[in-house]
């Protein structure tokens, strides 16, 4: 009897470990093998093969992304992290100077995680240069920044938007927009285009995001003479009723609703505002985009929302369509705004890395340094998904312009 | 008198346990520095940290849980006090103090009294009650606590400390810093916390714990936690007794969360959210409810479990396998059979599962 228990409780542990044997290998081919295997054959098709051929000259650099790949904010850091995927194997596969040799680790969105996953990284590249991804949300972002500034290695953020993430680190640079700009290009959009004569504004108070572009809204909002009526905040995004806030807009009379927040919570507000009968134009930040594949979500709710997005899935340039092609491909839905700053931070490292001399020779610090002094030295810029000819500030901001586009009949239309 | 001797060597083998595993980490450290090996890597070492704090925590939720008898869900809520005041103190405290670790001490301190002081506000009403109040309420203090930092503002410029609950109302002049920016948390912050701090943090922690339960007043509390009405019979003063405890508790929290907050650069206060208290409940209860051995090795191991699992290939299930460890171990250990079959093996311990 004893042993038969016993026995029950082995078989059983080991049947859990067979079925996540089974998981890694049926989900490796198809999501994310670098992820766990990095620099794997079947992820670099033409990989050492022909990289056996040009001898020396071929310089690895090591690149380590961090993101929330698990959690409440998974949705973002997968993004992220295939979306750099795709830029890794599209280089390695370029069989030009510069190698990229990718791992992407978890940190589940949490700032003491994010720094044991960067160490993490950083017993990963042992000796050789490495360059950190990430992470992709801010508060992490602040927090692995600090370390890396410490440590010399140069860090590039697809999505982590906070001045803070930047703010005194000479190494830390965004391909996003900072939260405050993103805010003031909001209401300097909604002067010009002349929407919206009674403004409100939804935004959750717990989220260094929202609030950043919320605050730098509102400020604005009123240097430029438009009238806010209503502020309204939620505390965090698990918030599922929003209709104190939409009344409290509604009862204000506004007409134009800003919404500064992830499309999670956002696609509430849609349905609730709809429930309610209060049509006025929503209007939201790059955090909106990817709510139109929502999984479940009503499309028609989203019709006529305006949103500031660097990227568009639609787009109909060659570059974005074989991305969005790659992308869907491989994981079944359209990659999101998260994905192609993912995309474009790799070919922003690789451009880099390819103008550099010498960086045979560089260890992480000097390459660090060599990276600083060619983003802030004013000549450098790279094409991508986000935005054409993109430069960075020497405060480490991404100086490229915003869209605003409308969803029509389902599809973003850029305005 | 031979019933003493056991408790104290009880006592004694804890001490030795955390001694021994900080001089074998020390050792492991001298000779990778040596031999210029790598033992520890970056990984492990960056958790010793974190490790500690949640040591401290894990033992002094167990003097709630376990000695007391009361079930807290906002251990956590401590924790982000004392993190929080503890930050704000060595920014303050940067030019009078500049030797580092006693900034760090007195930010320890400052949080500790941050922590009691929450423990009081929460103890003295709910203290009183009987039945599972204090579940309640300090599940709900974990959730205002948390929402009171998310819309703080604290600063420090040449006119002195300003608090604000809004960005509008926060005026802080040019020259001044700002310390928790509401959402942002706290940024910027010098990391003063060392593995050596945590080490300390816990002895005092051991040494404070174990002399309450073991002095006059401890029997008094778990004389509470067995039976209330016979206690209270005899005269033992009940909200006395259970707020010692709890007050105990929530300092060495916010003990903890001071270290915890400096040693990072940016704190924010979402971290110290019900998952957190869940997780330190967690550890508690895996190592077994009273036991202070328990909670050290349980808070030790399962901290860093999930991060040592990132090193298989398995990584992106990481979160999973952790989930399935907690069930595995919580199954095995309340395992009679198990427990039986454990005491035969090693006839030393028989005593102990008895007792169990």
């Amino acid at each position: 009897m004893k042993k038969k228990n016993l026995a029950a409780l082995l078989m059983a542990g080991v049947m859990c470990f067979g079925l996540l044997a089974g998981c890694s290998n049926s989900s490796g081919e198809t999501s994310n093998p670098p992820a766990s295997q990095p620099g794997s054959q079947e992820s670099q098709p033409s990989g050492d093969s022909g990289n056996a051929g040009q001898g020396s000259d071929v310089v690895t650099i090591k690149v380590g992304g961090i993101g929330p790949i698990t959690g409440d904010l998974a949705q973002y850091g997968t993004a992220t992290q295939w979306g750099a995927q795709i830029a890794v194997d599209e280089i390695n596969a370029m069989n030009g100077p510069i190698r990229l040799e990718y791992d992407f680790q978890d940190d589940t969105g949490v700032a003491d995680t994010a720094v044991s996953a960067y160490n993490k990284l950083k017993d990963w590249a042992k000796n050789d240069p490495l360059v950190i991804y990430g992470c992709t949300t801010t508060a992490p972002c602040v927090a692995v920044a600090s370390e890396t500034y410490a440590d010399r290695y140069f860090q590039l953020t697809p999505s982590a938007s906070s001045p803070d993430v930047t703010a005194n680190k000479d190494n830390a640079f965004q391909m996003c927009f900072t939260d405050p700009g993103q805010g003031t290009a909001a209401a300097e959009y909604l002067k010009n285009a002349g929407l919206g004569t009674k403004i409100g504004v939804i935004y959750n108070n717990g989220d260094a995001y929202s609030t950043g572009i919320a605050d730098a809204f509102i400020a604005h909002a009123k240097e430029l003479g438009l009238e806010v009526v209503a502020a309204q905040t939620y505390p965090d995004d698990k918030t599922t009723d929003y209709t104190v806030q939409l009344n409290a807009c509604k009862d204000a009379g506004a007409d134009l609703v800003f919404l500064p927040i992830y499309y999670t919570p956002a696609s509430l507000i849609l349905a609730q505002a709809k429930q309610m009968s209060y049509a006025p134009i929503f209007f939201g930040g790059d955090g909106m985009d990817g709510m139109l594949d929502m999984e479940g979500f009503d499309k028609s709710l989203a019709e006529g929302l305006l949103l500031m997005t660097p990227f568009n899935a639609s787009g109909t340039d060659e570059r974005t369509k074989t991305f969005v092609e790659t992308y869907q491909a491989a994981h079944e839905i359209l990659p999101n705004q998260f994905a192609a700053d993912g995309y474009d931070c790799m070919y922003a490292i690789y451009e880099a890395c390819c103008q550099l001399d010498g960086i045979a020779d560089m260890d992480s610090a000097q390459l660090c340094d060599a990276l600083i002094a060619l983003f802030t030295g004013g000549d450098f810029s790279v094409d991508g998904l986000t935005g054409t000819s993109m430069k960075w500030l020497e405060s480490g901001e991404v100086s490229k312009a915003p869209v605003v586009v409308k969803v029509v009949d389902g599809v973003y239309v850029t305005q | 008198m031979k019933k003493i001797n056991k408790t104290s060597l009880n006592g004694f083998i804890n001490y030795g346990i955390v001694i021994a595993a900080f001089a074998l980490i020390q050792i492991l450290l001298l000779i990778q520095k040596k031999l210029d090996v790598t033992i520890l890597s970056n990984s492990l070492q960056s958790l010793l940290v974190p490790a500690c704090c949640y040591i401290v925590m894990a033992v002094s939720l167990n003097l709630t849980v376990g000695i007391l008898g009361e079930l807290s869900l906002g251990h956590a809520g401590f924790m982000s006090l004392g993190a929080f005041s503890g930050i704000v103190a060595s920014i303050l405290l940067q030019n009078a103090i500049p030797m580092a670790p006693l900034r760090l001490a007195v930010s320890m301190a400052v949080g500790a009294v941050f922590g009691a002081i929450g423990g009081v506000i929460v103890g003295v009403p709910v203290l009183r009650l009987q039945g599972d109040y204090l579940a309640i309420v300090t599940l709900a203090f974990g959730q205002i606590i948390k929402n009171i930092i998310m819309v703080l503002y604290v600063g420090v410029d040449s006119r002195g400390i300003h608090l604000a609950a809004s960005k509008e109302r926060f005026d802080l002049a040019a020259d001044g810093t700002a310390i928790i920016k509401g959402p942002m948390g706290a940024v910027g912050v010098t990391k003063l916390a060392s593995f050596t701090a945590g080490f300390v943090l816990i002895l005092i922690t051991l040494v404070v714990v174990q002399n309450l339960v073991n002095s006059r007043s401890g029997r008094a509390i778990m004389a509470l936690r067995d039976n209330r009405i016979a206690a209270e019979s005899v005269g033992i003063n009940v909200t006395k007794y259970k707020l010692m405890a709890f007050v105990t508790s929530a300092a060495l929290a916010g003990a903890a969360g001071a270290l915890f907050g400096l040693n990072y650069s940016s704190t924010v206060a979402s971290k110290f959210d019900f998952n957190t208290s869940i997780l330190v409940l967690v550890f508690v209860v895996l190592g077994g409810l009273g036991s202070i051995r328990g909670s050290i090795i349980a808070a030790a191991l399962l901290y860093i479990l999930p991060e040592m699992l990132r090193s298989f290939n398995i990584a992106e299930y990481r979160m999973l396998i952790y989930a399935i460890v907690l069930i595995l171990v919580m199954l095995v250990t309340n395992n009679d059979k198990l427990k039986v079959l454990l005491g035969r093996v090693l006839p030393k311990r028989k005593g102990v599962v008895n007792d169990g």
